[in-house]
């Protein structure tokens, strides 16, 4: 009798989705890049270019999101902020070296060279201005460096995670009551950003950040197409990694904790350095995507660290389909892109007579009807659709839970 | 002979009620024991004492040659020292197939950095095999777990922690639910275990101890009524009037 084992066949050959979903991003990108302004016939503007680049990179962190939640049974209602964080670490960089291409030009044209001293002091004055100060706070030590600033993208998120999630998972907190703190740290940060002496420039946030310094001749239309290259690099990147780390053991052993944690514990693998592991992955990843996505979108604020857009995130891999990773991805493409189209006032509005419907207003309400019914009717989400297509079944456990927790996944949710 | 688990003077307390009561328990390298008693007697208690997921207030418990104490681990840790542990109900992973349950049990490094980049080897697959050829899954291996019937999840349970490769096996009712057919190959299966090494059965079923033919511990309120073999015990006065009497 013949039997699929971890090795037996290689990676790719075992997981066909990731060849199909390479070559799918690929011809995407390609498809794209013909129809851009900068290297094609102009068919797509350089805001639409912005705006799918921008749609990978939350694909992107639709995966880390699948691969805790959907994979590891974590529902975690706070990666926007490494998301964030990501974003900012990269945004301070963007910031000072394009300021400082400014005053040095300024300073220039008062004949006299401009000392270290004073450059410093005018990029200060004119980042902090807006916050009532002139002098840079500690944490801008590394503004000046872009690798320096590159390794903080990083290494902050993932500090924080490690540190957060050791506290929360050593303590055994888990369910809802995860969900809650994280919630609850990603609220934190963003009232700390909101302060006008975080040091991030309070509500302002971070702008300008689609100038690349050093390259102001390049065009937006050029910049906005190298940014969509990277996206989707990084987009097949983290989804051949994501593939792989889910297929072998580790992925059989993070499936099994999310059914039934304390059998997992009994087996003798340590339950808490395997969500730790996976939470500060995560986290990291979702910091990548930010620090994509932020240059594509001009500004970041703390406002992008509000609870809410970590709930989207989750909405997105439940509608795309979680525990399945191109589900992931499918839900964060299809409701960002419907959502941009809707909010943005170009959906057309239903006259009832009585009443108008103005999809700008009612987006949101469409939205949580599709995520109740979704969720009530469709649990495989839109990536269920792929199991009709292959004719696959789960087998019948006559609706009996996968684990002995209410929190466990139910039968009706497990893929085969 | 000397003690592969020893637990002298242990004690808990739920709220107020003392589910153990000054317990003392020792099993030897090679042994069967069977632990019976009436609901409430502290089988379990005890069971997740040893295990590691309740700490006691009070006495100790080690483990091994070196007389390790298992109150200072993890349930991970103690789990790989060598304490597995079977539930009452079957518990395996109904989403994944039977070969993944039984590697993931395998006795191999637990940490998530080995794990990420562990490869199965050939021998992996041949003890996987090997493995499921003793527990009767030869031909289920690439079916879901959740398919398998009842009798067959308490095997593959059995099979996995045959996989872990411990030296104290904890077994709750392995037989509750099973057919006659399946109670003699859990039985065989139990006796056949014990050869090697320690193993420990609570079981509310008298039938079934019998057929252990092995020493028996009778709890009672947190401790230990009596010792000895099952016919012994059945004498005993206490044992007749708190356990035997009910039935």
């Amino acid at each position: 009798m013949t039997r699929q084992t971890f090795t037996e066949r290689s990676f790719l050959a075992k997981n066909p989705s990731v060849l199909w979903f390479i070559l799918i991003l690929a011809l995407f990108t390609l498809g794209v890049t013909v129809l851009s302004e900068a290297y094609g016939v102009a068919f797509i503007s350089t805001s639409f270019v912005k705006t799918l680049g921008k749609t990978l990179c939350l694909c992107l962190v639709a995966l880390a999101m699948d691969l805790i939640w959907g994979y590891a049974g974590i529902l975690s209602l706070g990666h926007m902020a490494f998301f964030a964080l990501g974003g900012y670490m990269l945004g301070m960089w963007l910031m000072y070296a394009r300021t400082e291409e400014i005053v040095v030009a300024a300073l220039a044209q008062g004949g006299l060279p401009a000392t270290p001293e004073e450059v410093r002091q005018g990029i200060a004055v004119q980042i902090f201005g807006v916050v009532g100060a002139s002098e840079f706070p500690p944490i801008w030590a590394f503004a000046h460096s872009f690798w320096g600033q590159l390794f903080l993208v990083v290494a902050v998120p993932g500090v924080l995670a490690l540190i957060f999630g050791w506290l929360a998972f050593r303590s055994r907190v888990t369910g809802v009551y995860l969900s809650i703190l994280t919630q609850a740290m990603t609220l934190a940060l963003a009232l700390y950003l909101f302060q006008n002496d975080s040091g991030l420039r309070g509500n302002n946030g971070l702008s300008g950040l689609q100038n690349l310094p050093g390259l102001s001749d390049v065009s937006q239309d050029d910049l906005s197409i190298w940014f969509f290259w990277a996206s989707a690099f990084a987009l097949g990147a983290g989804y051949v990694l994501l593939a792989w780390v889910v297929s072998g053991k580790f992925g059989s052993v993070i499936r099994a904790i999310r059914d039934d944690e304390q059998r997992v514990r009994f087996l003798g693998y340590s339950v808490e350095g395997y969500k730790l592991f996976v939470f500060t992955l995560t986290a990291v990843i979702a910091a990548i995507a930010g620090a994509l996505y932020y240059p594509q979108a001009g500004i970041i604020n703390p406002a992008e660290l509000a609870p809410i857009a970590s709930i989207y995130l989750a909405v997105w891999v439940a509608i795309g389909g979680r525990g399945r990773l191109y589900g992931a991805v499918i839900g964060a493409a299809f409701v960002s892109l419907l959502s941009s189209w809707f909010t943005g006032g170009r959906a057309p509005s239903i006259p009832l007579g009585f009443y108008t419907i103005n999809w700008v207003d009612w987006w949101l309400v469409l939205l949580g009807l599709s995520f109740v019914a979704v969720t009530l009717f469709a649990p495989k989400g839109i990536g269920g659709l792929f199991d009709l297509w292959q004719g696959r079944r789960s087998p019948d456990r006559k609706g009996a839970a996968l684990g002995p927790d209410d929190s466990s996944l139910q039968e009706k949710e497990a893929m085969k | 002979m000397s003690a592969l688990l020893e637990v002298s003077g242990v004690s808990v307390t739920f709220d107020g009620f003392r589910a153990i009561n000054n317990l003392s328990f020792s099993i030897g390298a090679q042994e069967l024991r069977a632990i019976i008693g009436p609901n409430g007697a502290g089988k379990t208690t005890f069971m997740d004492i040893v295990t590691g997921k309740t700490r006691p207030d009070a006495g100790s418990v080690t483990f091994g040659e070196r007389s390790v104490s298992l109150l200072s681990l993890t349930e991970a840790e103690i789990a790989r020292i060598g304490v597995g542990r079977k539930f009452q109900r079957p518990t395996v992973f109904e989403d994944q197939s039977v070969a993944e349950n039984l590697t993931m049990a395998l006795k191999a490094h637990r940490a998530p950095w080995r794990v990420l980049f562990w490869k199965e080897g050939p021998q992996d697959r041949a003890k996987v095999d090997a493995l499921a050829q003793e527990v009767g899954l030869a031909d289920q291996l690439p079916r879901k777990a959740g398919e398998l019937s009842h009798g067959q999840k308490q095997w593959l349970e059995i099979g996995m922690l045959l996989a872990q490769e411990p030296r104290l096996l904890l077994v709750d009712e392995p037989a509750a639910g099973m057919t006659l057919a399946e109670r003699e190959h859990t039985t065989n299966l139990l006796v056949e275990m014990a050869k090697t090494r320690a193993v420990v059965v609570v079981e509310h079923d008298m039938d079934f101890v019998r057929r252990l033919n092995c020493k028996v511990t009778v709890l009672h309120e947190g401790a230990v009524l009596a010792e000895g073999s099952l016919d012994h015990v059945t004498k005993n006065q206490q044992v007749i009037e708190v356990y035997l009497g009910r039935g």
